[in-house]
């Protein structure tokens, strides 16, 4: 039990990170421009993409740097040709803009790469296992995953709480027309914004790509989580996305842990009953389960919290 | 000369005539071309591809020549009835699947409706690979043949080898959550419990199909579980994505599997350096011993660049062209009365039919082990480059792999 405790927690805390890793810029975006991204996924895809191509032709580490920053200019392109201009149409042209371009996105995507999974190793160096718990082998390559999340995390906080960059975009999440006011580009600050929350999908992507799945349906695998972390945490707060992102990775990890089921907590029903839908939920396991439990809490965070757990503002 | 060019005029004609009566049989592939399935569903076009290349080679099915439509249903049983509807239109009366249960079942129930709305239009569903039992029993229908053993059938002869291995004490399952992998865990606890009481069920798994992108939380619970075996349904990626999990944490068990072949199954299986370890059960290997089977996979290799994953496929269009000869028609209706009870000289070698009961094919099956090669003049087929092939550990006859159905056939 403490093998699997200890593996559950390596393993969701990793996934949490990951996660963190794309609701930051996600969540950012959002409070500064009121836009739900619905590419920002699909950012994440390109990266892991760009990561393999950039690793077949000039190695792992170079695509490590390169993948992120082109993914970035293809976010600062999105920006400064895309929704600035539709920006005047309201929020919803701009909505409309990012869910057209997800599509866009995996499309070009299949068309350059094909719709089977591309064959993205883990690099030589990190394919060996980094240490051994109750006898269970824990991948070099996950903590690496997990290191590169974390330095991403402090230098994310360092650069927010404690530079002047930092100070304009806090300003500008919470203020955007006082800073305009105030003599500062927020056009220009809001396309580095969404090129850095491009490029930490890009990073998020092309460090995930070799250990989950390189495939054109990876953005829409993993998107509709990222609103669950972002509404979770609380709209524009880092820190909430942080927790958030933990938290949802620990719950996933766990739920797919455990066996419980009502039939396990109330013993099984009367055999009289016969195979109904009733049996069925009775027995359902919460393994089984684990999928939907982040939308469960999506929606229970909207009933009971709709600020979200630290958020301070309600739209 | 006048005479002549009357002549000449009327042969044309009569081979125009001739040229568009031969219009070609057009094949349905309704399988998924995106999506997690992808790379299964790729290597299965590619086979139907070849096969129906070799079909025309030697002048197609009485002179008509054979086409594959690709079809992409992604894994869905909802867009696989879009896409089946618009090869009906486009005047396809064979479509044949294989991937997913759910799609298959529901590709059964619309074959079935739309030949009894639509006589003379009749539509049939060649099976090559959706394995779950309902198909050939409660839910049987005419029109649908299926060429790949049964779950239950695949089960039974796996656990007839399990018997024999008393090194087997703890099992666990783990399966994908649709109506392949929940017959996958009955049947297992069920004919386990009948021939092995002994064996411990100590973990019974269902996840999403086709969805996990990370199995370590699962390969944390097998571990965790103490278990000795792994029995899975699993396929694509869910199986290599599995193995690839229990390859990074070290796992070391015994690998019961149905499809340890498919596309990135054997690299993963290279990588937990658990040789002879992982066994499948199918109706045929590329290192069977059969000189023809053998002769086919080497240029199917050269041509595909991938491996023999469906002699079944072979099957159901070799058998297609007999019964097609037989009835002397190309015509839906012919072919399905001359497919019943039709026997058949398998590709791997041995007798196979098709049982008139259920339109299930009965055919030889054979328990593999994936491991390196010793002898490469009679092993000489390794998988995606690794090395390691599929060597024959068990055989069990047709006649061993008989079940009962409880199919009440309706027919036309």
């Amino acid at each position: 039990m403490a093998e699997l405790i200890v593996i559950s927690t390596l393993n969701g805390v990793l996934f949490g990170m990951l996660l963190f890793l794309l609701s930051s810029g996600l969540t950012v975006i959002f409070s500064m421009m009121g836009v739900l991204n619905f590419a920002h996924a699909s950012f994440y895809m390109l990266g892991a993409f760009f990561g393999y191509q950039l690793t077949r032709w000039i190695g792992f580490w170079p695509a490590l740097v390169i993948a992120p920053l082109l993914v970035g200019v293809v976010g600062m392109g999105v920006e400064r040709y895309g929704l600035r201009n539709t920006h005047k149409h309201g929020h919803v042209a701009e909505l409309l803009l990012t869910f057209g371009l997800a599509f866009a996105i995996e499309e070009i995507v299949s068309m350059i790469w094909g719709k089977s999974p591309v064959d993205y190793r883990v690099p030589a160096v990190l394919d060996f296992p980094a240490f051994t718990i109750f006898s269970t082998n824990y991948p070099a390559y996950k903590i690496f995953m997990l290191v590169v999340s974390v330095v991403i995390f402090i230098a994310l906080l360092v650069t927010l709480k404690r530079t002047r960059v930092g100070l304009i975009v806090q300003a500008a999440l919470t203020h955007p027309s006082m800073v305009g006011h105030l003599g500062h580009n927020v056009g220009r600050v809001f396309m580095l914004v969404f090129g850095v929350g491009s490029a930490l999908a890009g990073l998020a992507g092309v460090i995930a790509g070799p250990s989950l799945v390189t495939q054109s349906d990876m953005a829409a695998l993993l998107g509709p989580i990222l609103f669950v972390v972002i509404v979770f945490g609380g709209l524009g707060s880092l820190p909430g996305a942080f927790i958030a992102s933990l938290l949802i990775g620990l719950i996933q990890t766990f739920a797919v842990a455990l066996n419980g089921s009502l039939a396990s907590v109330f013993g099984p029903l009367d055999p009289s009953l016969g195979p109904s839908p009733l049996t069925d939920i009775w027995n359902v396991t919460i393994a089984q389960i684990a999928p939907i439990l982040p939308y469960l809490l999506l929606v229970l965070v909207l009933i009971f919290r709709p600020m979200g757990l630290l958020g301070t503002r309600e739209s | 000369m006048r005479r002549l060019i009357v002549a000449a005029t009327a042969a044309l004609t009569v081979l125009g005539g001739a040229a568009s009566a031969q219009e070609s049989i057009k094949i349905g592939y309704i399988d998924p071309l995106s999506g997690g399935g992808a790379s299964v569903g790729e290597g299965g076009l590619k086979t139907f591809q070849y096969l129906a290349d070799e079909l025309n080679a030697k002048g197609g099915i009485l002179g008509h020549k054979v086409e594959i439509v690709p079809l992409d249903n992604k894994t869905n049983p909802q867009e696989s009835l879009v896409q089946a509807q618009k090869a009906v239109d486009a005047g396809v009366h064979y479509i044949t699947q294989g991937n997913g249960s759910s799609v298959g079942a529901a590709l059964e129930d619309f074959v079935t409706k739309h030949n009894s709305r639509n006589p003379g239009k009749e539509v049939l569903y060649f099976n090559y690979a959706a394995v779950d039992p309902s198909m050939t029993n409660e839910k049987c229908s005419y029109w649908h043949f299926r060429w790949d053993a049964n779950s239950d059938i695949k089960m039974e002869a796996l656990t007839n080898y399990m018997k024999g291995q008393p090194s087997i004490k703890k099992v666990y399952l783990i399966n994908m959550d649709y109506s392949f992998g929940q017959s996958v865990r009955t049947a297992a606890r069920k004919m386990l419990g009948e021939k092995r009481p002994d064996i411990q069920v100590v973990g019974d798994e269902l996840h999403p199909m086709l969805k996990v992108t990370d199995f370590s939380p699962y390969i944390a619970k097998i571990k965790a579980s103490g278990a000795d075996t792994v029995v899975t349904g699993n396929w694509g990626q869910d199986f290599a994505l599995l193995l690839k999990a229990a390859a990074d944490a070290g796992l070391k068990v015994n690998w019961y599997t149905y499809y340890a072949g498919g596309a990135g199954g054997p690299t993963a299986i290279k990588q937990t350096g658990l040789e002879n370890q992982v066994f499948q059960i199918s109706e045929g290997v590329p290192n069977s011993g059969n000189k023809a089977a053998m002769d086919f996979e080497k240029d199917f290799r050269a041509k595909t660049g991938i491996s023999v994953w469906y002699p079944r496929a072979v099957n159901e269009m070799r058998m297609f062209k007999a019964a097609a000869e037989k009835a002397n028609s190309i015509d839906p209706v012919k072919v399905a009365a001359a497919l019943e009870g039709m026997k058949f000289d398998v590709f791997d070698g041995g007798e196979g039919f098709m049982r008139k009961d259920d339109h299930q094919f009965f055919q030889p099956i054979i328990i593999s082990s994936f491991g390196s090669l010793a002898d490469k003049t009679k092993e000489p087929f390794d998988e995606e480059n690794t090395g390691w092939g599929w060597h024959i550990v068990s055989k069990i006859d047709t006649a061993q792999t008989m079940l009962p159905t409880t199919c009440n056939m309706k027919r036309p």
